[in-house]
Order: structure tokens, then sequence, then C-alpha cells
């Protein structure tokens, strides 16, 4: 990790002036308060009919203040970092407690750092050229795939957010965090049928990882593979049935059925259906789900968290039981538990709360082929859209775009895309087989929560769930699917 | 950057953001662009949060961004800041500069011709400073009024994720080489309540309602609002599963909204020249039932959708999209205009960054005569809809499945609660088998859709 001191660098800001922010936000006392520095770059390119037809850099700065003073959060924010317009955004932000002056501690203590991705300094013009190479690549490996392949949209961003979390407790964190994306979609189309596909994946990684360990091409022919195949595809069948899902980004079960579930700000307020379930049985024997936002360069993984905190590895449900929730400062300290270092926020113009990382089951012990083997009939799904959950009554959704159906342990046929929808408390009690290929997805995932976006990381290896519904267009018959 | 230069950087923009984006327009042109836009916006927010009674957050702001899009050539490119000092405003039309230099000759690129520009006149009823004018303590009195109705309104309501009220305004301004200048204020105000009810067995149901208005005056009273919100959540207390069948659904205005947007991403001019439309090509043709007519008008004195000119400063204008279930007209701006050979219907969206998209007017199903009642009383068994969740849509192939929930009807009347549901089926039939709809149009954001029925889906459960 480099250790520039960014803000103080680049606007020229002291401890001093931080302690003086700090204390205009206490004007009016309170349990807590922090300033949340951002500087995010970001470019952008698109290539659409083999042109480059879209570029764009933009720069965006702020400073949030948030003061807590016992449940009650208040928050300002500026895009100047003048003096004036931060002291201006404490005061405000003070008006949620009502009490005499405090006087935030002295002194910071910043944490050990951590490095878990690179940060390269952007050299604008080199790496420009390099980037709308990789989107050029792109178009034209999907479009050399196949000769059906007619529309090829790839595109690519990147990102360095800067930023400095100071807090009346002491905290100090500073953190340089990159992240990046390439991305292809693509329509196969033929005399009167036209399919999608889509894929794309990266991290918080420098632009060498697409040159080297996942290129454009490898990303063109995933999304031309998925449109191609669609056009083939069948109707899928309707109601409930055994699921097998294959390893990697079909993690979005876990996201939205239980991830979203165990966000402890939902649990504070009982308003999640897995309020009061620490202790219980929420998933099979077989089932053991992490939050992880401590793997190095990935797109969920943070070194520390937005209000300061080093992330950790949290064990959400071990053997089947539930063991945690996931916590920011505020919940951590209603609730009386540990702070796992989960306070997210989109950006300086948010309150942070408590948000997952990268979420995944661990391995198990099922050969893959086994656990399809096993299913008389059911779908295979490998491929997700997104999902989607009602974290109190615990009904979530995810969109599967890739599946098959499996007949007499046999993958058959593609399937068209189709929801699927279960409730979250019980799903994973019916999972039956766990297989040995963990898997983590390429990295595309952003979570939204509230109106806030964050980038996150989801995997789970090949499992089979005993019945789960599927929304598909297809009349089910005995014996069989009917077309 | 220092901060001093920060500070001579609002002291610009205090001055005049009209004169602002005239300048950066004028700046990029001096820099060798052969054609410039820019647009400024600001803005101010607040909301709070009321939580069983007491206050949970209090948020206030203001922020501000620029960007701008320039052309060399037939080469384009943009970028944007939150920047305003003179150091970081002149470093943003650089880049930009720099930037279209490496993209690709786009025959089709460019800014509007000078003669399409322009802005509509009279007063659209857009600003309304009232949004303000309450006290901190009669804002959240607004939320917490919410709030209280819901909790009041049965026993069984006894936890809540909130009452809430909202206020923003915003200024945008768009500028570019042919000399147009534009801006307009739009404000906006909002009150919602999100209770929480639970059943003797301990299941919960959650649900909300709302109401939102350009100024306060026309905002429902947070009492109505919360006690809707209370009626929506208690309907959906012992939700069963519902049976896989082929039944007529009926669905409620806000999942219909959701269902005409799909009609506005088909006929979006950026899907269609691709041929990523179920709609591409379809101009002329008969795309829904006798009944079905969309609108989409960017004039409506009020509206949510309203503006006096779209993201490229072309003056907003009605478009009929479908009429008696015949594909009328695409939504355009002015790329995807001259892609298809055509005009632009005024739809451009402009986002800070970018290349314009298309976005909505006052985007409308036209009204039938039939109550949402009498809709539901003619059906002996089906479905009516009242959420969707997840976003199931394939727009290239109109394949459709989505979760949802809703209530089960029976010999006419709403029977009982369902959910973990499907809905799923083909967009390309869907618009045709809309045989009712009913007279219950009400605006509560750009889209809107009065209730509807919808024959030949196929709903999976048990």
């Amino acid at each position: 990790m480099n250790k520039n001191r960014f803000f103080f660098d680049h606007y020229g800001l002291t401890e001093h002036d931080l302690e003086r922010y700090l204390a205009a936000a206490f004007s009016a006392g309170g349990d807590y308060a922090d300033l949340y520095f951002e500087y995010l770059s970001s470019t952008s390119l698109m290539v659409d009919e083999s042109m480059v037809k879209s570029a764009s850099q933009g720069i965006s700065a702020g400073c949030g203040v948030r003061v807590i003073s016992g449940e009650r959060t208040g928050y300002a924010y500026t895009d100047d970092l003048s003096a004036e317009r931060i002291l201006h955004a404490a005061r405000t932000a003070a008006l949620i407690a009502s009490g005499p002056a405090k006087t935030p501690s002295v002194g910071f203590q910043e944490k050990a750092a951590r490095c878990l991705y690179p940060v390269t300094l952007p050299s604008v013009d080199a790496e420009i050229t390099a980037k709308v190479e990789l989107v050029m690549r792109a178009d034209q490996a999907a479009r050399a795939y196949d000769p059906r392949i007619k529309e090829v949209r790839a595109s690519y961003a990147d990102e360095l957010r800067n930023i400095l979390v100071v807090g009346s407790d002491g905290t100090f964190a500073e953190d340089s965090q990159p992240l990046a994306r390439l991305n292809v979609a693509c329509i196969a189309k033929t005399e009167g049928n036209s399919a999608r596909g889509s894929a794309g994946g990266g991290g918080r990684v420098a632009l060498d990882f697409f040159f080297g360990e996942k290129t454009p091409e490898y990303f063109a022919k995933e999304a031309s593979r998925q449109a191609v195949l669609q056009l083939d595809a069948r109707e899928a069948p309707a109601g409930e049935m055994e699921v097998v899902l294959g390893p990697g980004w079909p993690g979005v079960l876990l996201h939205e059925a239980v991830g979203h579930g165990l966000e402890a700000d939902f649990n504070r307020k009982q308003t999640s259906a897995f309020a009061g379930l620490i202790g219980k049985r929420v998933a099979s024997e077989k089932c053991t789900v992490v939050d992880n936002g401590t793997m190095p360069w990935r797109r969920g993984s943070l070194n520390v968290d937005d209000e300061g905190n080093a992330t950790q590895d949290t064990v959400l449900i071990e053997k089947g039981i539930l063991k945690g929730y996931l916590s920011d400062k505020l919940s951590a300290k209603l609730m009386g538990m540990a702070n796992t270092g989960n306070g997210r926020r989109e950006s300086y113009e948010h309150i942070p709360m408590p948000r997952m990382t990268n979420t995944y089951m661990l391995a198990g012990q099922d050969d893959p082929q086994d656990i399809v083997r096993s299913v008389k009939r059911g779908v295979y799904a490998v491929n997700f859209g997104g999902g989607q959950v009602d974290i109190t009554n615990g009904k979530f959704v995810f969109s599967a775009s890739e599946a098959y159906l499996i007949e007499d342990g046999q993958i058959t046929a593609p399937i068209k895309g189709a929801t699927l929808i279960g409730n979250g408390p019980d799903v994973l009690t019916r999972v039956s087989m766990v297989g040995n290929d963990l898997r983590l997805d390429e990295g595309v995932g952003t979570c939204g929560k509230d109106g806030q976006a964050v980038p996150v990381g989801v995997g789970i290896p090949t499992i089979k769930i005993d019945r789960l519904t599927v929304g598909g267009t297809a009349k089910k018959e005995i014996g069989g699917f009917m077309q | 950057m220092s901060s001093t230069q920060l500070e001579t950087g609002n002291q610009k923009l205090e001055t005049d953001l009209r004169e602002l984006a005239q300048d950066i327009v004028r700046g990029a042109m001096a820099g060798g662009a052969t054609a410039a836009e820019c647009v400024v916006r600001e803005g101010d927010e607040f909301s709070t949060l009321v939580r069983l009674g007491q206050v949970e957050t209090l948020k206030e702001a203001g922020s501000r961004a620029i960007g701008v899009r320039v052309f060399n050539g037939k080469r384009a490119a943009s970028t944007y800041s939150s920047d305003f000092s003179r150091e970081g405003l002149d470093r943003m039309v650089k880049s930009a500069l720099e930037l279209a230099k490496i993209t690709s000759e786009d025959p089709f690129g460019g800014i509007p011709e000078a003669s399409q520009l322009g802005s509509l006149s009279g007063d659209l009823d857009l600003y309304s400073a009232d949004v303000y004018s309450l006290p901190a303590e009669e804002r959240i009195s607004y939320a917490r009024r919410a709030e209280k109705a819901a909790l009041d309104y049965d026993p069984r309501i006894k936890n809540s994720e909130g009452g809430s009220f909202d206020a923003a305004t915003g200024h945008k301004v768009l500028a570019n080489s042919h000399g147009f200048v534009g801006e307009y204020r739009r404000s906006y105000c909002s009150v919602a309540a999100v209770p929480i009810a639970r059943n003797e067995n301990g299941t919960m149901q959650r649900d909300y309602w709302f109401s939102v208005a350009r100024n306060l005056g026309r905002l429902e009273s947070p009492e109505h609002v919360g006690t809707v919100a209370a009626q929506r959540t208690l309907r959906r207390l012992g939700a069963r599963k519902g049976k896989t069948a082929h039944v007529p659904v009926v669905l409620d205005p806000l999942v219909a909204a959701s269902m005409l947007d799909h009609i506005f991403e088909g006929v979006n001019g950026d899907s269609v020249y691709r041929g990523a439309s179920f709609l591409a090509g379809k101009l002329g043709e008969k795309i829904a039932g006798e009944s079905v007519t969309v609108i989409d008008d960017g004039t409506m004195v009020g509206g949510f959708g309203t503006s006096p000119f779209d993201g490229e400063g072309i003056p907003t204008r009605r478009t009929v999209v479908i009429e008696n279930g015949v594909l009328k007209s695409y939504l355009l701006n002015t790329y995807t205009a001259k892609k298809l050979g055509l005009q632009t219907t005024g739809n451009a969206s402009r986002g800070l960054a970018g290349t314009p998209g298309i976005g909505p007017g006052n985007y409308f199903l036209q009204p039938g005569t039939k109550t949402p009642q009498q809709i539901i009383s003619e059906i002996k068994d089906g479905l009516y809809l009242t959420e969707f969740l997840g976003h199931g849509a394939n727009l290239v192939t109109g394949d459709y499945s989505r979760g949802a929930s809703g209530m089960w009807i029976v010999g006419g009347e709403l029977a009982y609660p369902v959910e973990e549901i499907t809905v799923a089926g083909n967009l390309k039939e869907m618009f045709f088998n809309i045989s009712e709809i009913g007279n219950d149009l009400e605006f509560r954001g750009a889209m809107a859709c009065p209730t509807i029925r919808i024959e030949g889906l196929t709903v999976g459960g048990e």
C-alpha cells in the first residue's frame, strides 16, 4: 500500500483541522462523530458497432460528516473541501444531538495497514491506449466466435477511490481502493430469432490483470457462447422441482437468501426474517457460509471498511447453525456485539450501514457430477442475472440467464431464462449435496440497499436444492416437461 | 490543488451557472473542439426517518457537479468534475479534448442542429420553494405522523421501518456551442411509511405507501399515507404459497407501471437501432391490443417527467408511442434518431458523463372506464398482483419471468394473500393479452399506469 497522505498532501489538511471539524460535529454533544473524505477518479470506455463511441473521465470529491446520538444519526456532506464548508456540514450534522458540546478524544490512532490490492498510480496517457485496446479486442473476439454474433458492446470502467476516515474515538484510516471491470454484451441473431449473452469481470486489480489472467478474449468468448446457446433454448418449466446450482456466480443465492437478512441493522430493528435465530438451524449440516472482506484483489474486498475498521472473515452459518450477523459501528454498539468491519457506503453522500463484502459457501465433499446424476428431473442453473429479497418475509428471487434441464441424471436442453423464488430462512435447509468445487464469481456484482450501490463478490460450490420454485412458462406433465 | 483555489471556485459558482456553462463551452471550442456541450447541476436534499416515534436519521446537504462533452470532428468524449476551482475546470476541459483524440469517428455523432434547439415557454410549475418552507420540527413531524398512523391502525402492526419525509430541489443548466443556453429548477417532496405486521405465529410482512409532489400543498396527508401503508401490509398477513396455474392476472397500478416500463425499454432508440429490442422494426405494426394507447408527454404542467428541454437542448414534446395497439413512434435522442433515419422525439437524457441516453417524459397508458373493483369482480379464479420481486425481463427476446406476490381472486373477490410465486410469459404476447384497463390512472412518478388485466400468463408456485 502506498503510504501517501492523500488529503493532507492535496488539500493541505492537518490533524488540527480534523480535530476542529470533529469538535464542530460534537457542538451539541453526541456519542460518536466521524468524517469521511473521498476523492474518486474514474474512467470508462465503450465500444459499440466496433467503434469506440464513448470515453469519459471524471472526478468527484467530498466529505461526509456523521454524528450519532443514541440511536439517532445526523448526516451532512459537502463536495467543497474548504474548512468553511466542512465546518458548516459538521454543525448541520450536529443538530441531531441536543446536549452540551463535547470534546472528541485527542490524538488519532492509525491501525496497521493491510494491502489486499495493488495501487498503481494512473499514468493516464499510456493507460488509456491500453484500455482502448482491451475493448477493441473484446469486440473482435466476440464477433470472431460465431457469425451469428451480430451486435457487440464492450465496456471498460475503472476507478481509484482515496478515502480518509477519522472518528471521535481516535479512528484514523486511509485507503486507496482501485476497482476495474471489463464487460462484454452481445446479441446472436438468426432468421427470426435472437438471444443475448453477457460476461465480464475484474476486481480491485491493475490494468495488467486484463492482459494476463482474464483477457478480453476470455470474457468475449463467454458472452458469445451464452448468446449462441440461448438461440436454441426451450421453455423453462414452472413449479417446484429439484435445482442444481453450478459453482461461482450462482452464489448470488446466498447473497439474497441469507446475506441481506443477516445484516445487523435489520436484526437490531427486528425487521428481518432471521431476527432471533442465532444458534438455530437455518441450513443443512453441509452448509457453512462466510462473508470475507480480506481476500486479495477481490471486488468485494477492502483493507478497511468505510468506518475505518479492518474487514474480516466472518462465519455467518457454520454447519447449518446461524452464528452471527454483519455489523457496523452503530449496530455493534447498540446490539452489544462485535464489529465485523462491514460498515460500508456508496460515497461521501451516504450514511454507512452493514453491507456484505465477498459472501460464499465453503466447499463440501460431493463430486459435482454425482450431484447432477442424482437428479431425476430438475434444473441445472449456471449463470444468473441479479436477484432481490424482501428481508421481512424472507422471500427472495434470482434470475437464471443460463440453465439446462436435467432428465434422468443427464444435463439435456438449455432452457430460457427463468426466475427462481424461495424463502431465505429455509432454502438452505433443503441443500442435500455440496460440491468440492467452490468458485468465486468473476467480479461483476453490485449490491443495492436503501439506494446505495457497493461492489460485492459471491461464490458457491455446485449444490443441490431438493425443492425450489422455478418460474418458467412450460406446463408440467407427469413424466417430463411438455414443450 | 490547494484550498485557496477551491475557494476561488466558489466565487465563480456564485456568479452565475449560465455564465459558467457558456464559459466552459467557449473554453472547449478555443481548445480545438468542433462542438461542445456543458451541463451544470446543483441541488439540495433533506431527508428524515422516524422509527417507532424517534428520529433515526436526519440528513441535509447540497451538492453540485459539472460535465462537458466535446466533439473532435466525429469523435466524442466527455468528462465531469465536482471540483469547481479554475484549475479543476481547466483540467476537465483539457481531459475531454485529449480523450476525444482516442475515440472512433462515428458518422452519426454530433450535437443537435441549431434549428432544433429551444425551450418550452411559460410556467411549467416544476419548482416550488415551499418544499423547504417547513421548519425542521415540522418536517420530522410529517414523518412521525405517517408512521404513527400506520402503527395506530391495527394492533398487529407493532414494528416499522419508519416514516420518512424527503425534500429536494435541483437546478440544471445546459449550454452548447450553437449558442443554446437553458436552465430550469425542479422541486420535490415526499412522505412515506413502511410498517411491519406480525401474525400470531410470528411471521412478518412489510409493505409501504407514499405520496410525492412538486410542492407541499399537493402532498397527501401523512395520516392518509400511513393508513394506506397499514392496509397494504395487513392484507399480506397469512400469505400462502400460490399454486402453479394459468389464470387471468390483474396488476395493481404500481406493478402495472413496471410492465409499461418494458414497452419504454422496448421503444428506446438505443435498443432499437441495435436490434436489441423485441419491438425493433415494428413501427406501424400492431404490437398490443386495440385498447392500448401509450403516450409520452414531457410538456405536462407540474408533471414529474416534465422539463422545458431535454438533455440535448431540444424542446420536450408529446409523442404517441402506441395508438390503439399500433406502434406509432420510438422514443429517440439525436444520435439514435440519426441512426434510424428519424427525427428526435426530445427524449435525450443527459447525465454528467457519457453519451446521452433516452429518458421518459410523463409516460403513461391511456386509462379505460372500469374501476379496479369491477375488473376484479369479473374474475372467478385469478391473481391480483401487488408486488414484483427481481428483474426477469429479457428485452431482446421478450421472455419474461419474475417473482411476485399478491392476492388470489376467488369468485370476483380478493380471497387470500399469496407469495413466493412467479409470473412468466412473453412480452410480445402480453401486450396483446391486456384485456382490461382501469380508470385509475394516477401519477406517482414519471411513469404511470392504471390497473390492467392480462390473460395467458403462467403462475408458478406449488
